[in-house]
């Protein structure tokens, strides 16, 4: 829920990556109006103007494929962690139903006129659920656990760029930044954790992990391994009383077995594949039970080109792969329809994204001939292009359990063999995929996801000095004209300024073609009937969920 | 017969040994550092952390010494911390062993509930109709593949038919259950998963159970005894049967490891978190301590399982004595 | 012979002639994708329907016929060479040799085999020829052990002093005389062990680890089937009653084997 809620997502950036597309899980945001919802909204209204109490009670159950590793949240990077975490914990900022930065744990802040230091102003009367109260010596503290080298923690990045942290009194603190950085504020969205409880604890080893303590709207209560983690709705929660009591996580390894759960009506919310919203629950009994949700998730599949490889260092090679691959295809074999086509690195409905690069039509003649003029041609007669002997064949690897990706590239393995060009595929189990390939580089094309955060800055991913290993700028792209906007975008806090910055950037890419740029693919979360208030925004369905409720009569879950 | 047990227990000690060297070299044959899995999300890391890191688990030693030190932990029952979320090893295992082994139970004594009739009946009336039928349906729940009957009975004895629960092994309401019906809801989130794990392997016990009652069947004290003039009923269940029992509880203690192994695939079908499913996640997130504590004790268990057999072989055999 | 026995052989050689000739059974290619024809049920230009990719899924399944059994095939080979030789080594030479062999095997047989081979193929890569040498690396234990108790019983007959008499090799002795006529026993294990392989892919490839596509395999187009169960029945039944099946017939045709044997 870590993408739902948003409240993380700045921080997200930096692994999300990592997790998109292989779970199944993440809820992230809607921006359809659907008009269920319209009728579900209208009838909250009523209820609050007929003066009824809110319908406190019932426990929703998401089915996920993954276990939390950790419930540190500065740990935690893997999505079911990061779901569960951002229940418990609030920022000090998060996003609105809109995309706006707004107050959670902060009630306002300032930026200062150079950009170089940010006040914040914290929420009074905040507790922890063990009743201790929030002040600023806890986010100093998640601050300081942050950049601390001997915590393993994914998240330090953005904060390596600040000079230090000023406490004024427990509910006022002032950041000061090296130099100004704008996707600074909204790396503050990370979860701050109780400074009283994890002080003198490790905390790579603590007890807290699986036992944590937090801010946010629902409180811990079990994890049994393997089974499910549960919490229990914070009557105390500073925005209001949850209305739903209970939320629990369980965990269903297997996707047809989460399915046949859902079909029973034992889960009640997760998120569905392509096929499954296209052809097994268009029945009667999936629209009587079950509202669906279909919008862009916030991340993009790309296939990238090792670009140290002398077979795409010529932009035309690249090109023509363009040309060669029909993305509507991809679109509607994979996805049923279900995504878009995507031109660059950002959120399709962002400020940032660049509407005027359109995507290259397929085009295979087009694509031949840009082959030939670089020199490629098939002299031996097989099929395949040659040049200087050399046969034009490479090897895309991904990552093992993500069929959308195994499918994609066994369309994209036809289309190239038509121009002549052959492609193996090779699927790589996870962490093998990422220690043993990516980091070292040892691939010549690679089909992945990025997951996108709201903050269109991507230093870490397009900078030219960011591609030793281990780091994620791994296809080697460097373009100096990037690199200089890419730094020109951190550091001007002005919207109209920062658009034009990444607008241009978005232009570069696509004419550079560092990569190929495939499709957003559509978000599917499917939720049972019974929940209503659910409001369909620009940020998804996520951000009200503590007014999310069950009329008293369809609820399931009682005591 | 303490002595024949002691003698074992020697022997299980070098075999002990043997089973970490092999387990310590499968996997560190795979390539790859565990510091990856603490390194690879973040870009911040630098080469000079992976090596503190990897200095931190005594990763940079050489292979035999690290091997010694594993060992050292592994006599003191400490199997180190898993990587994935710094826990304990044997707390993980621990925590997962009961219900894999509850599972492997119930089913070890399904199968011999089952499989000891169908195998004796299918001797007693060697090539009938009965023998035949009996072949093809111990077969045939040996040749289905695990997942496959089991997402079929979930699809509809769980979805069409509701007759039981899916997946996992409690109700969600469990904790509000009374005891009663804390039994109820666990065996009935049982049935399916010791059904699939015991029908896929009834075709070993039964099998086993009739050619060992025909091998008996053909001996001469058998014979003997018919000629004497016994019932047939006698014959067949007082003296053959109690002989070919025997050598099945061998076989019982070398199923283990099969009912094991196999645990990954329906744990991980019917969301059980037992021993196969931590496996397996270990595995994929190349959790090394955990891999090699749950390997090593997967074959403990065997062994214990073994020596099991062995004893109660030598206790109801009076052929067997102390060697 | 037995009427199971007939069973067995037909259906082995049933899907061994469908191995051999996939091409001429195999109405598509069967990586041919089709996406205005995705998971369409069978029709009578699809006999088992398509794939999520609209491959045609009767030519997938002739193809993939090649590759579980060759999977099968070439794993129990393998199987079989490692347990024969040590079989034989350790029955001819006896004493310290068997002792070292015999207590290998016990440790290999305390493992659960199936951990053995998730750990090793997830570790490595699970390509075909991993795949393949894994199962066959660690199911040879049976046959070494029936090879050894062969050979300890024929090394002593009067045919094997006449060799060593007229001063034949050991290693003649070993592989002209005595495998030769231990094969007979090993021979049931051989036929059960293909379809324990095959059994043994399906559920690697349920967990995502056995044979990659787009190569098909009958394991890898059931674990496909299973993503769309409820979408496409046909995706399912067909690949899982291949498997079945086969896994019946190998199973028959070894007890068919061992029943002979058992008679002669």
């Amino acid at each position: 829920m870590n993408k739902y809620s948003n409240s993380t997502s700045a921080a997200f950036k930096k692994a999300a990556f990592l997790w998109y597309g292989i779970s199944k899980t993440e809820i992230p945001t809607t921006k359809n109006r659907l008009k269920s919802y319209r009728k579900a909204i209208f009838l909250v209204t009523i209820l609050f103007l007929l003066g009824f109490t809110p319908n406190y009670g019932d426990t929703i159950v998401t089915g996920s494929i993954g276990e939390p590793r950790t419930l540190v949240p500065i740990l935690a990077s893997d999505s079911s962690s990061g779901t569960i975490c951002s229940l418990i914990f609030n920022g000090l900022v998060k996003y609105d139903k809109d995309l706006n930065l707004t107050g959670d744990l902060a009630e306002k802040w300032e930026v200062s006129q150079d950009g170089l230091d940010i006040t914040f102003y914290l929420r009074k009367g905040v507790l922890w659920h063990d009743g201790a109260p929030f002040t600023s010596k806890d986010v100093e503290f998640t601050y300081k656990s942050l950049i601390d080298p001997n915590v393993r923690t994914p998240y330090g990045g953005d904060f390596q760029m600040v000079k230090s942290l000023k406490v004024i009194d427990d509910y006022t603190l002032k950041v000061f930044y090296k130099e100004p950085f704008s996707p600074g504020l909204a790396s503050w969205g990370m979860n701050i954790m109780p400074a009283h409880l994890l002080e003198k604890e490790d905390l790579n080893a603590t007890k807290f992990a699986r036992n944590p303590i937090g801010t946010g709207p629902y409180k811990f209560k079990l994890w049994k391994t393997g089974e499910r983690v549960e919490l229990v709705s914070n009557h105390d929660y500073f925005e209001g009383r949850p209305c739903i009591d209970g939320y629990i996580y369980r965990v269903i390894p297997d996707t047809a077995t989460l399915f046949l759960e859902l079909r029973a009506q034992a889960v009640d919310y997760t998120s569905l594949t392509p096929i499954q919203y296209r052809r097994q629950t268009e029945t009667e009994f999936f629209k009587k039970n079950f509202q669906r949700f279909n919008f862009p998730s916030f991340g993009y599949t790309y296939m990238g080109y090792n670009l140290k490889d002398p077979k795409f260092k010529n932009v035309d090679v690249r090109r023509a792969i363009n040309y060669a691959v029909n993305k509507e295809e991809i679109i509607k074999g994979v996805l049923l329809g279900l995504g878009r086509i995507s031109t660059g690195p950002f959120i399709p409905e962002s400020w940032a994204y660049n509407k005027d690069v359109l995507p290259l039509e397929y085009d295979p003649g087009k694509a031949k001939e840009l082959l030939k003029n670089a020199g490629w041609s098939d002299s031996d007669g097989d099929g395949i292009l040659e040049k200087d002997g050399i046969k034009f064949s490479f090897t895309v690897i991904t990552n093992q359990g993500n069929d959308e990706r195994k499918m994609t590239l066994e369309i994209i393995q036809r289309r190239l063999r038509e121009v002549g060009i052959e492609v193996k595929i090779k699927i790589i189990e996870w962490s093998a995929f990422v220690s043993e390939f990516i980091d070292k580089r040892r691939f010549e094309a690679v089909l992945l996801g990025w997951g996108l955060s709201l903050d269109p800055d991507m230093y870490d991913i397009w900078h030219s000095s960011k591609t030793r290993e281990g780091e994620f700028n791994f296809i080697g792209y460097s373009n100096k004209e990037v690199d200089r906007l890419l730094l020109e975008g951190r550091r001007t806090f002005n919207q109209e300024e920062r658009k034009r910055i990444y607008h241009r950037i978005h232009e570069i890419l696509y004419e550079d073609e560092p990569c190929l740029f495939l499709f957003v693919p559509d978000a599917l979360p499917v939720l049972h009937n019974r929940f209503k208030g659910v409001e369909v925004a620009p940020s998804g369905i996520g951000y009200n969920f503590i007014k999310w409720f069950v009329p008293r009569s369809e609820q399931r879950y009682t005591r | 017969m303490g002595k024949y047990v002691f003698k074992r227990i020697i022997g299980l000690a070098a075999l002990l040994l043997g089973i970490t060297i092999i387990t310590f070299s499968v996997i560190h044959i795979a390539p790859g550092r565990p510091t990856d899995l603490e390194a690879q999300f973040n870009p911040k890391v630098s080469m000079e952390a992976r090596e503190r890191i990897a200095h931190l688990y005594g990763l940079d030693k050489p292979l035999h010494i690290q091997y010694i030190e594993w060992l050292k932990r592994f006599a003191r029952l400490d199997f180190g911390i898993s990587f994935m979320d710094s826990r304990p090893v044997m707390q993980k295992i621990l925590e997962r062993m009961p219900i894999t082994l509850t599972i492997e139970l119930f089913s070890i004594i399904l199968i011999l509930l089952i499989g000891i009739p169908i195998g004796v009946g299918s001797a007693v009336k060697e090539g009938s109709f009965y023998d035949r039928f009996m072949t093809v349906f111990v077969f045939i729940g040996f040749a289905m593949p695990t997942f496959w009957l089991s997402l079929i009975l979930m699809d509809f004895i769980g979805v069409r038919w509701g007759i039981l629960p899916i997946s996992g092994i409690k109700s969600l309401e469990f904790e509000k259950f009374g005891n009663f019906e804390k039994i109820i809801d666990m065996s009935k989130h049982l049935i399916l998963p010791v059904f699939v794990s015991a029908f896929g392997g009834l075709a070993g016990i039964s099998r086993y159970m009739r050619s060992s009652m025909l091998n008996v069947l053909k001996q001469d004290y058998i014979r003997t005894a018919r000629a004497k003039g016994l019932r047939e009923k006698d014959v067949l269940y007082k003296h053959a049967l109690k002989n070919a029992l025997l050598p099945v509880v061998t076989i019982l203690g070398l199923s283990v490891p099969g009912l094991i192994g196999g645990s990954v695939i329906f744990e991980s079908i019917f969301s059980i978190p037992g021993m196969g499913r931590l496996f397996y996640e270990s595995v994929m997130a190349r959790d090394y301590p955990v891999i090699m504590g749950v390997l090593v004790i997967g074959a403990v268990l065997t062994l214990l399982g073994n020596l099991l057999a062995d004893i109660s072989y030598a206790a109801v055999d009076p052929r067997i004595k102390l060697e | 012979m037995n009427k199971l026995t007939i069973f067995g052989i037909c259906i082995v050689g049933f899907f061994i002639i469908i191995a051999i000739f996939a091409p001429i059974f195999a109405p598509y290619n069967p990586g041919q994708i089709d996406i205005e024809n995705i998971l369409t049920a069978p029709t009578s230009s699809h006999i088992f329907g398509t794939d999520s990719l609209g491959r045609d899924l009767f030519s997938r399944m002739v193809y993939g016929t090649r590759i579980s059994l060759m999977v099968g095939f070439i794993a129990v080979g393998i199987a079989s060479l490692i347990g024969i030789a040590l079989g034989a080594i350790a029955g001819y030479y006896g004493n310290w040799v068997d002792g070292i062999i015999m207590r290998f095997i016990d440790i290999m047989l305390c493992f659960p085999t199936f951990f053995l081979i998730l750990a090793v193929i997830a570790l490595l890569e699970p390509s075909i020829i991993n795949i393949m040498m894994i199962i066959g690396a660690t199911s040879w234990m049976g046959m070494a052990r029936l090879m050894r108790a062969e050979i300890l019983s024929l090394k002593e007959r009067d045919f094997i002093y006449a060799e060593r008499a007229i001063g034949a090799s050991d290693f003649r002795i070993i592989t002209r005389h005595l495998i030769p006529n231990a094969m007979a026993p090993v021979l049931v294990s051989i036929t059960l062990g293909i379809a324990g392989a095959i059994l043994v892919e399906s559920s690697l490839s349920f967990l995502g680890i056995g044979v990659q596509p787009p190569t098909p395999s009958w394991g890898n187009i059931l674990s496909e089937g299973k993503a769309v169960m409820g979408a496409g029945w046909w995706m399912m039944l067909f690949p899982g009653m291949a498997i079945f099946i086969t896994v019946l017939g190998y199973n028959l045709l070894g007890e068919g084997i061992r029943e002979r044997l058992l008679k002669s």
